[in-house]
């Protein structure tokens, strides 16, 4: 449960930075993780009178507010046409449409979870995090740098000719991912991210010849990445899955 | 912390503390169809509509309803007992406890998707866990019901 002696909707992005500086202090999204720590907070900051719960699209960009929840994101149609569905292939089996409705994607990213099936479609994308201090990062970059006390405002897709498809793989519906797997072809190369790992996604870029035969590019990526044992899944069984979920999701884009 | 709602349709001001959760403020104001069957997001049985949409009111921070309409199973008594007759017509519930849960998300679909497949329907459902059954009975009176209400509605 959430507890904590303030609660503070932030009047500007300044104000939250400021209260966020403080150990005691934090920002809530969805409240979907953050509620299972057993902490008491001092202040926790809400972002959700400051507008960024809207997904704004032009020509060249998706600009997606950090409050945004997944649902939102799920059933945004230019998103939707943009990755032929793959983003909503990533989302649809996150917990439950209730859940789905309460959290947001800026705690998704922000938390860097191994098991994201978040943080797994945007890093095949061209996408950025914008934080309030920090600026604009590249998201791969944003999943290896450590936990600060920054803000991320907004995230950011980069309207690419990719093709792009999504893959996980789950024991059972709406339990964590054993395997996540996203992949974007276009602009002669393909990059493949696999997460859930169960560390977090991680990406492996070629040019677009890798791909002439499949089923041995699916071999040699999902052996290039790390895979280790838990409740879940062995290592080993998680390499064959990803070997399996590339090679589906490659000829789907494909053959699309 | 001053807080003003509407619950149901009634208005409704309070002093609460900064981290009282939805569930419980809701049940303190007696609407105990909201109920907790997890500490983890996972149940789907605290289900209430935030201005219309089915949110988890164990997570959703309740300052964020703060000006805001929330409807529970006890302002939906009509829509519920309708629903709740054809559950009952298939054998669908054995302890019921996940049912006001249910029934609330049974009810949101109905107005999200206008003509949903049958995967659309345990998609939308899939949050929603029962402990007792398969699913099945549930999934039988939910294509009924929707069925029912489209007929309703076609010879309106
Ligand atoms: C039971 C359960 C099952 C789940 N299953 C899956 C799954 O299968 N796949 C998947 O991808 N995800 C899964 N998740 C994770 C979920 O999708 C969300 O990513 C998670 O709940 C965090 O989002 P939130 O909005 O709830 O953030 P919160 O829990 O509110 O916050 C998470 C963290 O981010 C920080 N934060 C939030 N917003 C910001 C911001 N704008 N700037 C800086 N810091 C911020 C918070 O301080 C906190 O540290 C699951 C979560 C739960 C609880
Ligand atoms: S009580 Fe289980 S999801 Fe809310
Ligand atoms: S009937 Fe017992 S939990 Fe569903």
């Amino acid at each position: 449960m959430l507890r904590c002696n303030d609660y503070i909707f932030a009047e500007s992005l300044e104000e939250a930075y400021k209260l966020n500086q403080k150990k005691n202090n934090v920002i809530v999204g969805g409240n979907g993780w953050l509620k299972l720590r057993k902490r008491q907070w001092g202040t926790v900051i809400d972002l959700s009178g400051l507008g960024l719960d809207k997904i704004d699209e032009n020509d060249e960009e998706f600009r997606i507010g950090a409050m945004v929840c997944l649902s939102d994101l799920e059933n945004h149609k230019g998103l939707d046409k943009y990755t032929c569905g793959a983003v909503k292939d990533s989302l649809k089996h996150i917990v439950g449409t209730q859940f789905r409705n309460t959290v947001t994607v800026g705690g998704s990213i922000y938390g860097r979870f191994g098991f994201s099936d978040v943080l797994s479609i945007f890093m095949a994308m061209d996408s950025y995090v914008e934080l309030y201090k920090g600026g604009i990062v590249v998201m791969s970059e944003f999943a290896k740098m450590p936990y600060d006390r920054d803000i991320l405002v907004n995230i950011i897709i980069k309207k690419k000719p990719l093709k792009i498809g999504y893959s996980s793989f789950r024991n059972q519906s709406t339990d964590f991912p054993v395997v996540t797997c996203a992949v974007a072809i276009g602009e002669g190369r393909i990059a493949t991210v696999v997460g859930a790992r169960p560390s977090k996604a991680d990406i492996r870029t070629d040019s677009a010849e890798a791909l002439e035969d499949i089923n041995d590019y699916a071999i040699k990526t999902a052996k290039s990445f790390d895979y280790q044992s838990n409740m879940r899944a062995s290592a080993e069984y998680r390499e064959h899955i990803a070997k399996v979920l590339i090679k589906r999701t490659v000829e789907r884009i494909i053959n699309n | 912390m001053e807080i003003k709602l509407w619950i149901n349709d009634k208005l409704i001001t309070d002093n609460v503390e900064p981290d009282m959760p939805m569930l419980e403020f809701l049940r303190d104001k007696g609407c105990l169809s909201v109920k907790r069957g997890c500490e983890t997001s996972n149940c789907g049985l605290c289900t209430v509509w935030l201005e219309g949409k089915p949110v988890l009111s164990c997570t959703m921070p309740l300052m964020r309803a703060n000006k805001k309409h929330i409807t529970t199973l006890e302002g939906l008594r009509k829509e519920a007992a309708e629903f709740g007759a054809f559950l009952a017509d298939e054998g669908a519930d054995q302890c019921g406890y996940c049912n006001p849960g249910f029934i609330m998300n049974v009810l949101a679909l109905e107005r999200d998707i206008e003509d949903p497949t049958d995967e659309d329907i345990k998609e939308y459902l899939s949050g929603n866990l029962c402990r007792c059954t398969g699913y099945t009975g549930q999934f039988r009176a939910v294509k009924k019901y929707l069925a029912h209400k489209r007929s309703v509605k076609a010879d309106e």
